[in-house]
């Protein structure tokens, strides 16, 4: 192994694990508002790429057909346990009649023609407002049930939506276009256009939800439901819109997770549970509970998968999820008092 | 309102049919029994994959329904009994000794509950002592590393797995046919059945039923929360083992595939269609899932016309359905059908008292905090707080809403710990130890926010007081060789809540009860584990003119006893004519010291109480 396969593997490592670093602080995120561990998120990774290549193949994305679905599922929820008349009428518009317009859209849309940035922009617009939409028909009914349950309920949703995945998209991968095939020239070592956007954007991402934590009244309200449930209840923070933000920000991410991991690898309808695990791995890193400390686990996760895929490619993934062990047992041997589980 | 919950719990309900829990399981066992004599093949064979899948799903029913933990790893666990038993009975090149264990499968059983429980062990030490939801992450993880690990090892077989497995023998006879190999797997069902449902009525069991929303209850009673759940994690691991043995002689085949983490997920439904908190549940469960799967995988692709996963969509769905609806599953649905009457406990009024503790002599100094100081970040709860309480001696610690009482009292039993300062107990510091250690010497608590099972009997939640006098674990109890210690230990339970008036309540739920007296129950608990200190926080609290001087006058006999006893209340009439002496904090610190009478004229309690007057 010489100093350019080091170069070479660090480079995908760091690459791979700026995509775990999002996932991983989407999961945190989630958690701690909602208490939902959310196993879900690898499938809005695998939804966004597989709706982008879909865009890219000039297909009508079959996402179009779930999003309608997810959408007449969330109005029924909506209907049976209303109160007012506003929040039906804004639940009809959501669910029913912006899954139809978009489909509506883009049926005369020239789907083989958009740019990439339209593409990724559609791709958001079909994939992001399931995420939503799944907390209030999944989460929501049960949002003050142990976390036990709600870890059940979110891998009962894993599997539901692999399982529509495959009807979706069928047991093909695929594989888009870079967003840049540019190669740059650092000293001797090549770094490929595609590798920085995804760097840049994970980058922009992250800065982008610090402001919005720290500038916005809502990412306040985010925060504060995160601290204490109860209390920001009573300030007026609607638990349910709380966890629909966050879920909306976890698809978001998840998304745009999807739409940068796709050209570097082929992405099938299973593969985001998989990818979403490793992010999981860094998000305990974390604690479940701190953002840095998630992102720079995502970075290591990302750098021992390529050094080990080069080494022991077999065993890769067995030497990744084999790394939670001991941070489990740091973590572990660090706490103390017995406290009770919620 | 005594009398009506009185009789709701000793006469029989009008209308309930005779039939005894004794009538229904023999029934059960005799159409178990006669299954494989009168269905087809195919039946046969689905019943022996239900069993299989009850012996995991039971495990889980301890872990999940019972102990409030979970693992997605069940099917890696059943990976290793079946690859263990697969590898050491077909390979040819095995080192001496390990050959001599390859040469009965029987042996290879024990091999893979040896391996099984080291796994869990090693498991269950790095993710037990946090939070509950990082067992099921790293079962998780583990699930898919071993998964991949059997893929990927040329000497299991890699993906297309090991082959050749002998069938079983039992006295000569071997277990080829499915008919034959049905009586073995129900009857390592029926084992684990039994022995689960032993294990939870006895000593252990009350321990392990209180990791689901009892922690710090059960600590302050002396009970090890953390082996206790790693007790649970390791019998569902060594049940799935067992269910890989039988797994891998019954297909005498085994690759990978069934112990993805997909099937992991699958048994854990098991549980939770079926009903986690009842061992019964992890039979229905096994049954629907396992029949449901067969009849989707049938009927879906002649539906949708193509291959494809269809049966976890309507896995996962159903989930979700049943989680948000009927999150107790289907068992209590069923029992509902069947009108079966629990016979009450007896107690047995003849078995020999437990062991008591010699008292302190009278005026023995017992509880000593000196300078304790606890700070939460800038807040400072307690600050330089010195008490002390002797044998036969009631201390009050009173003071206004917010004063540092209850953080007081999380100090001195070992719940927190002070940031400064010592507490001596007995002669001996406890600062910074363990509720659970601080028990074992001799302090007992009640709680201010009263934590107890409410889904357990009354006697059932005072026993747990009990828990450090006896000593029977887990292996006597799922025997029932616990017999004898568990009737004195009932006895004592009883008496206790004799003794504090709650009588009539012996086996109700106490969840029923009124909050007064939910209060009562839990001084009989503290009484059960023969405390010579006693840490009360508000009992009064809730409790009537009548129930006031009952507790009154029990307190009284308990000082006389010698107990010394230190008690937070807030109602003066009652503190006041009960206890010796009496110190008063606010704002974290103590601002006066000495007897009712005293403190009744003290300025700085005047101030402190009613503003300045």
């Amino acid at each position: 192994m010489d100093a350019e396969i080091i170069a070479m593997l660090g480079q995908d490592g760091v690459t791979n694990g700026a995509i775990y670093a999002l996932l991983a602080l989407a999961l945190v995120l989630v958690f701690a508002v909602t208490r939902v561990i959310f196993i879900p998120q690898g499938e809005f990774l695998a939804w966004g790429a597989l709706t982008m290549a879909a865009l890219e193949g000039g297909h009508l994305p079959t996402t179009v057909w779930l999003l309608a679905g997810l959408g007449v599922l969330a109005l029924g929820v909506d209907l049976f346990s209303a109160t007012g008349r506003r929040t039906i009428g804004r639940s009809v518009l959501w669910n029913l009649a912006y899954p139809l317009a978009l489909a509506g859209l883009l049926w005369v849309l020239p789907l083989a023609e958009l740019s990439t940035w339209a593409r990724v922009i559609v791709t958001l617009a079909i994939v992001v407002p399931m995420g939503p939409m799944l907390y209030r028909v999944a989460f929501q009914p049960v949002a003050e049930a142990p976390v036990l349950v709600l870890l059940i309920i979110s891998v009962a949703v894993h599997l539901a939506m692999v399982g529509f995945g495959l009807l979706a998209f069928g047991p093909e991968g695929s594989r888009t276009t870079p967003f840049s095939e540019a190669q740059l020239e650092l000293g001797t070592l090549m770094v490929g256009g595609h590798t920085l956007v995804v760097i840049l954007a994970s980058l922009v991402l992250i800065v982008g939800l610090y402001l919005f934590f720290d500038r916005t009244l809502y990412g306040k309200a985010l925060r504060a439901t995160a601290i204490n449930r109860n209390g920001a209840r009573l300030m007026g923070i609607s638990p349910a819109l709380a966890g629909r933000l966050t879920f909306f920000l976890a698809a978001v991410i998840g998304v745009l997770s999807g739409v940068l991991v796709a050209p570097l690898t082929t992405i099938y309808y299973d593969s985001g549970f998989l990818i979403g695990l490793k992010g999981f791995v860094a998000a305990i890193i974390g604690g479940l509970a701190s953002y840095p400390l998630a992102a720079a686990g995502a970075i290591l996760v990302g750098l021992l998968e390529s050094f080990s895929s080069f080494w022991a490619s077999a065993f890769k993934d067995v030497i990744v999820f084999t790394l939670i062990i001991p941070v489990l047992m740091w973590r572990s041997l660090t706490s103390h008092h017995v406290e009770e589980e919620e | 309102m005594n009398s009506r919950i009185e009789t709701a719990s000793r006469a029989p309900a009008p209308g309930a049919s005779r039939v005894g829990p004794k009538h229904v399981l023999g029934l059960f066992l005799v159409l178990l029994a006669a299954a494989p004599l009168v269905l087809p093949d195919f039946y046969v064979t689905l019943l022996n994959y239900i069993g299989l899948s009850a012996l995991v799903a039971l495990g889980l029913v301890l872990l999940t329904g019972v102990g409030g933990l979970t693992s997605f790893g069940q099917a890696a666990f059943v990976g290793l009994g079946a690859y263990t038993t697969a590898w050491l009975t077909t390979s040819q090149e095995l080192p001496g000794w390990l050959a001599a264990i390859g040469s009965s499968p029987w042996l290879a059983l024990i091999a893979g509950l040896v391996l099984t429980a080291l796994v869990a062990i090693i498991l269950g030490s790095v993710t037990l002592k946090l939070s509950g939801h990082f067992l099921p992450l790293g079962t998780m993880a583990w699930g898919i590393s071993l998964y991949f690990l059997f893929g990927n090892m040329e000497f299991l077989g890699g993906h297309g797995g090991l082959s050749g497995i002998p069938a079983l023998k039992l006295f000569g006879f071997e277990l080829i046919e499915n008919r034959h190999y049905y009586y073995l797997v129900w009857a390592f069902v029926l084992l684990g059945l039994f022995t689960t449902r032993n294990l939870l009525d006895s000593r252990e069991g009350r321990a392990i039923r209180a990791l689901k929303g009892g922690m710090v209850m059960a600590e302050a009673m002396g009970v090890d929360t953390s082996r206790a759940r790693m007790v649970i994690f390791v019998i569902a691991a060594l049940q799935a083992c067992a269910a890989g043995w039988l797994y891998a002689h019954l297909q005498r085949f085994v690759n990978p595939t069934p112990f993805g983490l997909h099937i992991g997920i699958e048994y854990l439904f098991m549980a939770v269609v079926g009903g986690a908190g009842q061992v019964w549940g992890a039979l229905v469960g096994a049954g629907v899932i396992t029949v449901l799967k067969q009849w989707l995988q049938d009927i879906l692709p002649k539906v949708f016309g193509s291959a494809g996963n269809f049966e976890v969509i309507v896995f996962g769905v159903m989930m979700v359905i049943v989680l948000q609806r009927a999150r107790d599953g289907l068992w209590p649905l069923l029992a509902k059908i069947v009108p079966v009457r629990e016979a009450p406990r007896v107690i047995d009024a003849s078995a020999q008292p437990l062991d008591k503790k010699p008292q302190p002599p009278m005026g023995e100094m017992i509880l000593e905090a000196k300078n304790v100081t606890r700070k939460f970040g800038g807040l400072v709860a307690n600050n330089n707080m010195s008490l002390s309480v002797k044998a036969g001696e009631i201390l009050a610690l009173i003071g206004p809403n917010g004063a540092g009482k209850s953080t007081m009292f999380n100090q001195l039993s070992g719940v927190d710990t002070p940031t400064s300062g010592e507490v001596l107990f007995r002669g001996k510091p406890v600062a910074g130890h363990q509720s659970r250690e601080i028990a074992g010497l001799g302090m007992s608590r009640t709680f201010q926010h009263v934590r107890l099972l409410p889904k357990m009997t009354v006697l059932e939640n005072v026993a747990i007081g009990a828990h450090l006098r006896g000593s029977k674990g887990v292996l006597p109890a799922a025997w029932r060789l616990d017999r004898v210690e568990e009737a004195r230990l009932m006895r004592e339970a009883a008496i206790q809540v004799e003794r504090v008036g709650l009588g009539e309540f012996m086996h109700t739920e106490a969840g029923s009860l009124a909050l007064g007296q939910q209060r009562i129950l839990e001084i009989a608990r503290a009484l059960c584990s023969d405390p010579c200190l006693l840490l009360l926080d508000e009992p009064a609290a809730g409790l009537r003119f009548k129930e006031k001087q009952a507790l009154t006058e029990l307190l009284r006999r308990l000082k006389s006893e010698g107990m010394a006893v230190l008690i937070v209340e807030h109602d003066m009439d009652f503190v006041m004519s009960l206890v010796d002496r009496v110190v008063v904090m606010e704002f974290g610190e103590k601002i006066a010291e000495g007897l009712p009478e005293e403190i009744q004229k003290d300025p700085a309690v005047l101030e402190a109480y009613l503003g300045g007057v």
